[in-house]
């Protein structure tokens, strides 16, 4: 009766009960699942930029050790000492006839078997949409329509000024797109989402076009076409990667040469042209204005109106374009003595007169007021006291140089001296960039914005500035802007909104550090200046891919870096190991284990988040350090030959050496003889304080000779060790470059790559 | 003399608590002043190895909560709240058998498997409901597309083996 009913609801009612807690259980476990990996995507995106960072205090580092080398080498022959002039001169500037002639593209011929897009001028948007398409096809431009192309461009450029104006009224909406990196994909994603560029669409590129990926050669092309098409539409703003020594160490260089063996050395010489003719700013309206990476305190853009942009050859090194004629002459003068003519270290400040007062006080007070240097070259150096040393060894040249490398306060003294020889500075016909010039223009580079008021030095990057909410609002008060729009910086929804709203980051490179890392975005402005943001990932395989997949596969890529890094500090790793292990047990706790890493790497990140990922096994959750690092080394020891300690060396400075390699294969040929090779290795093995014997390096150097030539391929250097990234047309080895003589080589057939 | 020992390895293991704890925090600490969105506190609070229900989450956010809710919460009220809780070891994850048995409750008939709209409907609408993105993301990795159901043992073994 009663009783049946009651039960059957009563065992109704303790099902449902128990579904209910069984599926709250469920909840519960999943929902901390999905936290954890939330965690460890987080921790992926830190290592990632930490390791991106640290690699560009590279720069930073490879100053100190020519510093170093200042202070502490002294040259034991002839043949040291040209070969740190080699280093120290880099091949100068190209002179205004130089650079005709290498626009001079009319001799080159265009073969009948050429099958990739040919180019005509004046250019028709239909060329610039075939050329988009020929790209996505993969065929490769030749290097006759690319250096018509870019001498074209340049033109265009030339006319255009510091601060690009651009209007709503015309064209009814204009997108900003940010940094591209050689990914061509994304551009091409970007023209086929949002439309190609036409009167009605505008587009605005902020900068970055090129390193990293591996079709920069492509971006640049179609972009410069679009502008040439379209002039008064599309827009670009120089990014601190158009910059040819940043070339040098972030693969747009070697993506040149390796696409055209023959032309590539015309074509990067053009290229350092037209990248100082870019503009610098775009302002929208007279209200937003769009730079490539941020503001400081004392961004002027009055100022950086005015100044002539292409007397800024590179952001890296403060040296102008016009030194080479006095150099020229100065050579031949010196020729008698035997000296290198006038070797000016490219790394240190030098420049020509300047008018006014070389050494400004103010801008020194403000200097140590304010922050420490930005950027690691400092200030110039007067043409006649440098003229005065020419017939001085290269000893007591770089002596001088140090001198001038050193902090404000020393340079201060100075001052005196120099405005001595004011007087004959003024016979100098061309103006040189000034240093706040300079650095007005490196900080709109290479600032980044940051959470806290004030502005401080940039020493991550090395150049520019950290800026403050407070510095944006005075900024866009005292020019009545509405807002900013910058790029420079990888987020992993492509954009982001910072200072209340008054600054946007837009990055437009998905996937940048691996697939499945971030989203690339663009911004629409629209009739109010409303920014609309658009995301997208240009990789099909991530849609099919779950949360899950995605996070562990970036995760993967950032701990094999992780790795890498830990095994290239292995040695200091273990002396630091070995203080917290006083009983020499072996074993260390994690919490040690986490100190000892952080104080050899400095990376700032989460060491005990990251534990799991690193650390496979524990004894009595303590860790035997030394068959963990064993196992590091492991991994990276593919020739048994070289010693573990010379790897992890290598490991540690690759990218330092791969840049000094091209800096001394100046002729970009792509290899360096053994000399040259051995001479760099004894230099940095004194810096770096190595215990490396002579004839060690010299063994291998002569083992990476392969075809006992007395040169080095340097991509087969760094392949030996498989430092060599796969950004080399997929990794393909035979691919790299290789010295050929027909000059058809300069494209390939499509498909090739 | 065990008294100090105990003592002395709890000072220890608390030690060892606040520099897990910081670290956790610092990751979603993006001003780096100590403080972060209310809304991540419980990705770290299960980041540090801890299972709160919804509702155990809420409490918790409570007590580090200042008391008029900025939307922030200091590291300073977070850290001793969050290291009692890692000393009592509240909220423990659950252990792979139990996971099994209640999947095993909301299928009577011991297919071995659930519904795609039966998992929808139980994750949707009993327990603490999941928001439609949560369903959404189980669901991209728990059907089995050409049978549309979740075969619950394999996809616990799964995550298992992800998680280790």
């Amino acid at each position: 009766m009663g009783s049946g009913t009651s039960t059957q609801h009563h065992f109704a009612f303790q099902n449902a009960e128990k579904a209910f807690r069984a599926a709250a259980l469920i909840q519960r476990w999943y929902r901390r699942y999905v936290a954890r990996l939330e965690m460890r995507r987080r921790c992926t995106w830190s290592i990632f930029q930490s390791i991106e960072y640290a690699g560009q205090q590279d720069q930073v580092k490879l100053h100190n050790f020519f510093s170093y080398l200042v202070d502490h080498f002294t040259p034991s022959s002839h043949n040291e000492r040209d070969f740190l002039n080699r280093i120290f001169t880099e091949e100068r500037s190209p002179q205004a006839s130089e650079t005709q002639n290498c626009g001079d593209y009319d001799s080159i011929e265009v073969p009948d078997s050429y099958t990739g897009p040919r180019l005509s001028f004046p250019l028709l948007p239909d060329h610039a949409t075939a050329l988009v398409e020929a790209f996505r096809r993969k065929q490769r431009l030749h290097a006759r329509y690319v250096l018509n192309l870019l001498h074209e461009a340049r033109k265009h450029l030339v006319q255009l000024p510091n601060i690009n104006q651009v209007s709503t009224c015309y064209s009814e909406e204009i997108t900003v797109c940010g940094d591209l990196h050689g990914q061509l994909d994304d551009l091409i994603f970007i023209f086929y989402k949002n439309g190609l560029p036409s009167p009605e669409r505008a587009y605005v590129f902020n900068g970055d076009f090129v390193d990293r990926g591996k079709d920069s050669v492509e971006i640049l092309m179609v972009l410069f076409a679009f502008m040439l098409v379209y002039p008064k539409e599309f827009h670009l703003n120089r990014g601190n990667h158009e910059d040819h020594i940043v070339n040098l160490r972030y693969g747009f260089t070697k993506e040149v040469m390796h696409k055209y063996k023959i032309h590539g050395k015309k074509i990067l010489k053009l290229l350092q042209d037209v990248f100082c003719w870019l503009p610098l700013a775009t302002l929208v309206d007279e209200k937003v204005l769009i730079l490539h990476g941020g503001v400081s305190d004392r961004t002027d853009l009055e100022l950086l109106a005015k100044l002539d942009r292409h007397k800024i050859v590179s952001t890296m090194r403060y040296k102008t374009r016009k030194e080479n004629k006095k150099q020229a002459e100065e050579k031949g003068n010196a020729n008698q003595t035997g000296s290198a003519g006038r070797p000016s270290p490219w790394f240190l400040p030098q420049s020509r007169s300047l008018p006014s007062s070389p050494l400004r006080p103010s801008t020194h007070k403000a200097h140590r007021a304010g922050r420490s240097s930005s950027v690691p070259c400092g200030v110039p150096l007067d043409p006649k006291e440098l003229s005065r040393r020419v017939r001085r060894s290269v000893d007591l040249e770089l002596e001088r140089c140090r001198q001038q490398a050193g902090f404000p306060a020393i340079k201060e003294k100075e001052e005196p001296s120099s405005s001595e020889s004011e007087v004959d500075s003024d016979a100098e016909e061309q103006p040189q960039p000034t240093p706040e010039e300079w650095r007005q223009v490196v900080d709109i580079l290479w600032s980044d914005p940051m959470a806290q008021e004030g502005c401080r030095a940039n020493t991550v990057r090395g150049g520019g500035c950290y800026f403050g909410p407070n510095v944006t609002e005075r900024l866009l008060q005292k020019y009545h802007l509405q807002f900013l729009i910058r790029s420079h910086e990888c987020k992993p929804e492509g954009y982001e909104f910072c200072h209340s709203r008054k600054v946007l980051t837009i990055f437009s490179a998905s996937n940048y550090y691996e697939v499945g890392s971030n989203r690339g975005a663009y911004v629409k402005l629209g009739p109010e200046l409303t920014p609309h943001i658009m995301q997208f990932q240009a990789n099909k395989a991530t849609h099919t891919l779950t949360m899950r997949q995605r996070i562990s596969r970036v995760e993967e890529s950032a701990l094999r870096a992780l790795r890498e890094k830990l095994f290239a500090h292995s040695s200091d790793i273990l002396v630091e190991f070995k203080k917290h292990d006083k009983d020499e047990t072996g074993l260390i706790a994690l919490s040690d284990w986490a100190a000892a890493v952080e104080s050899v790497l400095h990376l700032g990140l989460p060491w005990r988040m990251l534990r799991p990922q690193l650390v496979s096994s524990l004894t009595d959750n303590k860790l035997a350090y030394k068959s963990w690092l064993e196992n590091l080394a492991k991994e990276k020891l593919s020739q048994q030959n070289i010693q573990s300690s010379l790897l992890e060396t290598l490991y540690r400075n690759r990218s330092n050496l791969e840049t000094i390699f091209r800096i001394i294969d100046s002729d970009h040929s792509g290899s360096i003889s053994l000399d040259e090779f051995r001479h760099t290795w004894k230099l940095f093995s004194s810096h770096m304080n190595i215990d490396i014997t002579d004839d060690c390096i010299c063994d291998l150097a002569r083992s990476i000779d392969f075809n006992k030539d007395g040169h080095i391929d340097i991509n087969e250097f760094l392949e030996a060790f498989r430092l060599v990234e796969q950004s080399c047309s997929g990794g393909d080895v035979s691919d790299c470059p290789q010295v050929t003589n027909s000059s058809n080589r300069d494209c390939s057939s499509p498909g090739a790559h | 003399m065990a008294d100090d020992r105990d003592r002395d390895s709890t000072e220890v293991a608390v030690a060892e608590f606040h520099k897990k704890i910081k670290e956790a925090f610092e990751v979603f600490d993006h001003e780096s002043n100590n403080t972060v969105d209310v809304r991540e506190v419980g990705t770290i609070i299960r980041s540090l190895g801890c299972c709160p229900s919804e509702g155990e989450l809420h409490d918790l956010i409570a007590e580090v909560e200042e008391e008029e809710p900025t939307g922030y919460i200091r590291f300073e009220k977070f850290l001793p709240v969050m290291t009692e809780v890692l000393l009592e070891r509240r909220y423990r994850p659950i252990p792979e058998d139990i996971l099994l048995r209640a999947f095993e409750v909301l299928d009577p008939a011991k297919r071995g498997f659930l519904s795609k709209d039966e998992l929808i409907k139980y994750m949707t609408e009993e327990g603490e409901p999941f928001s439609q993105e949560e369903m959404e993301e189980m669901l991209s990795a728990a059907i089995d597309p050409e049978s549309n159901s979740i075969h619950y043992k394999d996809y616990i073994t799964m995550m298992v083996i992800d998680e280790n």
